[in-house]
């Protein structure tokens, strides 16, 4: 079943959409196109069509268990879209004058507020439009501090050899250099490690806790005392703040400065790769250099903070203010679960990660830490299976496709081999995560008895596998008219 | 069991280095290295002129699930680059010494050949990786 | 309880296949020093209903002002098809699309929109979108300075007619790697060619043009990327898509075109939305296409031979190249991509060019009208697309406040960031501003010179 391109319609495209014009056109001739754009030309029951038969193709949350570990794939709730789409939330424009935006104004306030409440920081800037955003924005702020200091040697960034790509990809966006320091067979971070590579030029550590093995960093406390004393300031990458959720803060675990995602923990909607937002607090000695703007209160009125008001600003990451209707989104989701409702997010992501962690582990899949709890997610290792029986962890997460199940997070965090790393959330139900169990017995029981059928799949998916070296060696990214389909 | 030709000096990136006889070094990756990539879609390799210096990452292989940094092993100027590569990145794959050179350049001091590995050395190097 | 479903019963039975007696058990490799007993700070639960109705009263008591302000976002009308599709749950709450065949509806939408991007700008790749118009504004000026190979220049000459916004985002992202950004200058509201020569010093490694400009002008294309050529440099430009359904394209600007373009996606389809989310694109020629940032969809086949679609080039991406990946850029803006899709698609290029047309014309009406008021003048006489600069002869904040108040959001005051032009105001009509909406506002103009004489 596939879809032609929207190219390939020769209908009489619909116009009209635009009432008649006050005026005439007078553009100059020369600034002018005369070459013709390559556009659909297909009726409106024709876009309407191929857009709702290509959605079919997708997997998303509203149809699929999506297991994705370190993404949080919990339930979006519609009303939130609702909200988000009332008409005077969508005809505002960001430059309008702030009388005619007092109720979005407050909005955000609170938003920024209870994204405080939280993480345990004293201030908020909802602009980062992404986790990747918030996090340059918390390291660029701790570059902001040192320098500030004078101290300007400190150009070093330390992380986890188990982190997120886009921690030290970060780093060098903000011109430090990146140190990797090793985690244990425990999963704990290695100590002396840390020791022996902090000093006078160390920035900062970027940590994830839970981290991204899916553990609770035990010795956080520790971790802080060692990077403070050696005068470094500490970043939390809020990837995992799910398993935490209302147990725990950041801010007492001594982080300096945080990032959230709101669309993982706070469950705005994944939107096939995006819009995200990664709203950054920070402690009270980082507050001069929050990007702007961000919401503040003066009396009963709400305004813009901006650069004047903060001149040690690190300066604007956006256009505007942020992802707006994302950040609706997430308000939206906080009032509705309210205190105990975020309480209950972590007791029932974990209890969900743990009763699937001990069910897998029932069925004979191999845990990389078998004395850990897990956190919201936790980690298979495929190797044995691998090695038993060529079957490995992508083509398990092919063959899942065909039992109706989206694959967990494959290959990452790189450190344990043939990985599986695996995130139920809370809004899953008994039901499916045994029915996900079935599914990987299923698959493991074929890969002994008939590893190639397994090294098949997925055979009942829109398309099979398909030629990613041929996509990168001769790599076709744009339709062009008169191409053959 | 990857293949490791004798008359070759190694990093310990898995990068080749022959000593040709007009004093200028070539420089690939290994068999090692090529299987770990996979199979490569792109080579990006230095500018002839280019003047480097030992460590500099002058060189990007990549596969579809990997870009790996090939390291100048020596101080000195590129003066030849392999053509082929770029029509062509699967030749680092089926003949990594040969046909799959990436580029060649003119050391600064020719004595520094002795921190390489030999052979037998870069042997024992990949064993050790493998446990 | 929102979204939780477990009963009792589930409860129980999956605490004992964990081996522990409560869910608080679970928690205990938490230090107890660090347990908190519970959020403070956060109110209790609101049922769906309690919720919609609070913010459908937020929602009403900031009103619905008629809009002449622009300057980056622009008022469209978004036919009802786009969102409808677009907030389906199957692109709605699908994943980045990394597992390729539980994805082949979002990668061919993104394969369109690349191919409609393309187009637009006349360039060769476009990726599937980046923040916004500032961001990629940014991550062109990183991109340009990697792709110049030849001139290790770490200057970027940007025109005082580029958004000011972009400029100052542009610093924050590029600070830390110590790219410097130089000001050309101004004349009737566009770069002055004439004053180019002055400016090589020690070299740059691109020029950004964006046209139309801040101000609404239309640049001197041609002269400005030839003579960026001519020195070494790569030119990147900056433009409105809507724009491009009728301009010139920055493929081709001046002898060569343009290497990269770059912009807002916002005016294709997403609502004003109080700033965002939008999207940024960006396109760039085919012979560094590897320097660019973010995610790109390439058409390959299966094993059966058939046509499919999947990620492609990701060894540029964080996710592999770690350090020294060409952004931190990972999630994306993948749903407004989508409903840009969908919106371009309904349109075509008949409708966008009519749009286009439209916004020129009313902004022509909206300047004539404006204009004829006493106090009022053009500021410029350079040509515009759907934007104008007009002279006040009071404070533009004053009279903005005055609009305010009977509804109207009347233009971007230009005082702060353009000082030498005086009581500036930047209007904007687009094609949803016809002649009824134009004589609200000087009617309301006209009511408020009145009251101050």
């Amino acid at each position: 079943m596939s879809e032609p391109l929207i190219f390939e319609y020769e209908s009489v495209a619909r116009v009209g959409f635009a009432p008649e014009a006050a005026g005439e056109s007078n553009l100059p001739e020369d600034a002018l196109r005369t070459d013709e754009l390559v556009m659909p030309r297909a009726s409106e029951l024709e876009v309407v069509r191929h857009f709702t038969r290509l959605s079919q193709l997708n997997f998303s949350i509203d149809t699929q268990f999506y297991p994705l570990g370190s993404c949080t794939m919990k339930y979006n709730p519609r009303v939130c879209n609702r909200v988000a789409m009332l008409p005077q939330n969508l005809a505002r424009h960001p430059l309008g004058p702030v009388e005619h935006g007092q109720g979005f104004l407050q909005t955000m306030y609170e938003l920024q507020e209870m994204l405080q409440a939280v993480t345990g920081m004293k201030a908020v800037s909802l602009t980062p439009m992404a986790g990747a955003q918030g996090e340059f924005a918390g390291v660029a702020m701790i570059r902001a501090y040192h320098q500030r200091r004078g101290d300007h040697e400190r150009v070093q960034i330390i992380v986890p050899d188990a982190a997120h790509g886009t921690n030290p990809a970060t780093a060098t966006m903000c011109g430090c250099d990146v140190v990797e320091i090793p985690t244990g067979d425990d999963g704990d971070i290695d100590l002396d490690r840390l020791r022996a590579v902090v000093g006078p030029q160390t920035a900062g550590i970027m940590l994830t806790n839970p981290s991204t093995l899916g553990v609770f960093e035990r010795q956080i406390a520790e971790i802080a005392a060692i990077v403070h004393e050696a005068g470094g300031l500490l970043y939390y990458d809020g990837a995992n703040l799910n398993a935490i959720l209302g147990k725990t803060l950041p801010g007492d675990m001594g982080f300096d400065v945080v990032h959230m995602n709101l669309h993982k923990t706070f469950s705005t909607p994944h939107g096939g790769g995006g819009p995200g937002s990664g709203a950054v607090g920070v402690s009270e000695r980082l507050e001069p250099f929050l990007p702007v703007p961000f919401v503040q209160k003066e009396g009963n009125l709400y305004t813009w903070a901006t650069e004047a008001d903060y001149p040690h600003s690190i300066g604007r990451l956006s256009a505007f203010m942020g992802n707006a209707g994302v950040l609706l989104r997430a308000y939206v989701y906080m009032r509705m679960l309210g205190r105990k409702g975020m309480e209950r997010v972590s007791d029932f992501a974990v209890l969900n990660a743990n009763y699937l962690m001990a069910s897998l582990a029932e069925a004979g899949f191999e845990l990389a830490f078998p004395e850990r709890r897990a956190s919201h997610e936790f980690i298979i290792s495929l190797k044995q299976i691998q090695r038993d029986t060529g079957v490995t962890a992508m083509d398990f997460a092919k063959a899942l496709l065909d039992y109706g199940f989206h694959a967990p997070t494959t290959y990452f965090p790189l450190l344990v081999p043939e990985c599986l790393l695996i995130e139920p959330t809370e809004t899953e139900s008994r039901h499916a995560l045994d029915g996900f169990v079935a599914a990987m017995v299923s698959i493991k029981e074929m890969a002994y008895a008939d590893a190639d059928q397994v090294k098949q799949a997925p055979l009942t998916m829109p398309v099979r596998r398909l030629d990613d070296v041929r996509a990168a060696k001769h790599p076709d990214l744009v339709w062009t008219p008169g191409t053959a389909t | 069991m990857s293949e490791v030709p004798d008359s070759f000096l190694y990093t310990k990136d898995h990068e080749w280095l022959r000593l040709n006889d007009d004093g200028s070094i070539t420089v690939g990756i290994s068999d090692h290295a090529q299987e770990a990539l996979g199979e490569l879609v792109f080579v990006e390799v230095p500018e002839v002129g280019d003047t480097l210096s030992a460590g500099d990452a002058c060189a990007v292989v990549e596969s579809v699930k990997a870009a790996s940094d090939i390291y100048c092993p020596l101080e000195g100027e590129v003066v030849e680059t392999n053509a082929a590569l770029a029509d062509a990145p699967e030749l680092v794959n089926s003949s990594p010494y040969e046909d799959g050179w990436v580029f060649r350049m003119n050391p600064e001091n020719a004595t520094a050949l002795d921190e390489f590995m030999d052979a037998d050395a870069y042997g024992r190097h990949l064993a050790e990786l493998e446990d | 309880m929102p979204f939780i479903p477990h009963t009792e019963t589930d409860i129980e039975n999956m605490l004992a296949r964990i081996g522990v007696g409560e869910i608080s058990d679970l928690f205990d490799e938490i230090p107890p020093d660090l347990r908190i007993a519970g959020l403070d700070g956060i109110g209790p639960a609101l049922s769906e209903a309690e919720i919609s109705r609070f913010m459908q009263q937020r929602a009403r008591a900031d009103g619905e002002p008629l809009c002449f302000l622009g300057a980056g976002a622009y008022d469209h009308y978004v036919p009802a098809a786009v969102w409808d599709i677009a907030t389906r749950g199957e692109f709605y709450s699908a994943y980045t699309p990394y597992q390729a065949e539980a994805s082949q509806g979002t990668l061919q939408v993104i394969y369109e929109f690349q191919t409609m991007l393309a187009s637009l700008t006349d360039l060769d790749v476009s990726n599937a979108s980046l923040y916004d118009g500032a961001t990629a504004f940014a991550e062109a000026c990183l991109m340009a300075v990697r792709a110049n190979r030849k001139n290790k220049s770490r200057r970027i000459l940007v025109p005082r007619s580029l958004s000011p916004v972009y400029r100052s985002v542009a610093r924050a992202i590029l600070g830390g790697q110590k790219i410097e950004l130089v000001e050309l200058a101004m004349l009737d509201g566009r770069t002055d060619t004439a004053a180019l020569a002055d400016d090589v010093g020690e070299g740059f490694a691109a020029i950004a043009i964006q046209n139309p400009s801040f101000l609404g002008t239309l640049e001197d294309v041609d002269t400005l990327t030839d003579w960026a050529h001519d020195k070494g440099a790569l030119v990147i430009g900056v433009a409105n898509p809507m724009a491009l359904a009728l301009l010139k394209p920055p493929g081709q600007w001046g002898q060569k075109g343009a290497d990269i373009a770059c912009g807002e996606g916002q005016p294709m389809g997403i609502p004003l939305s109080s700033g965002g989310p939008y999207f940024g694109y960006m396109v760039c020629r085919q012979d560094i296409v590897r320097q660019m940032p973010g995610r790109i969809v390439g058409r390959t086949i299966d094993l059966e031979g058939k046509p499919g679609f999947t990620l492609t080039l990701q060894a540029r991406e964080q996710h592999i190249r770690r350090s020294r990946a060409t952004s931190n850029i990972c999630t994306n803006q993948g749903l407004m991509a989508t409903a840009a899709t969908i919106y371009m698609s309904l349109l075509g290029a008949t409708g966008l060019r009519q749009v286009a047309r439209s916004c020129n014309a009313n902004t022509n009406a909206l300047v004539t009208r404006l204009t004829s008021l006493p106090g009022m003048s053009r500021a410029f006489t350079t040509p515009f697309f759907h934007e104008v600069v007009l002279l006040l002869d009071r404070p533009v904040a004053g009279v903005l406040s005055g609009l305010s108040a009977q509804g109207i959001i009347g233009g971007y005051d230009l005082t702060d960031d353009y000082p030498e032009l005086g009581n500036a105001l930047l209007v904007c009509a687009t094609e949803t501003r016809g002649a009824a909406d134009i004589e609200s506002y000087a009617n309301a103009m006209s009511d408020l010179f009145e009251v101050a004489a």
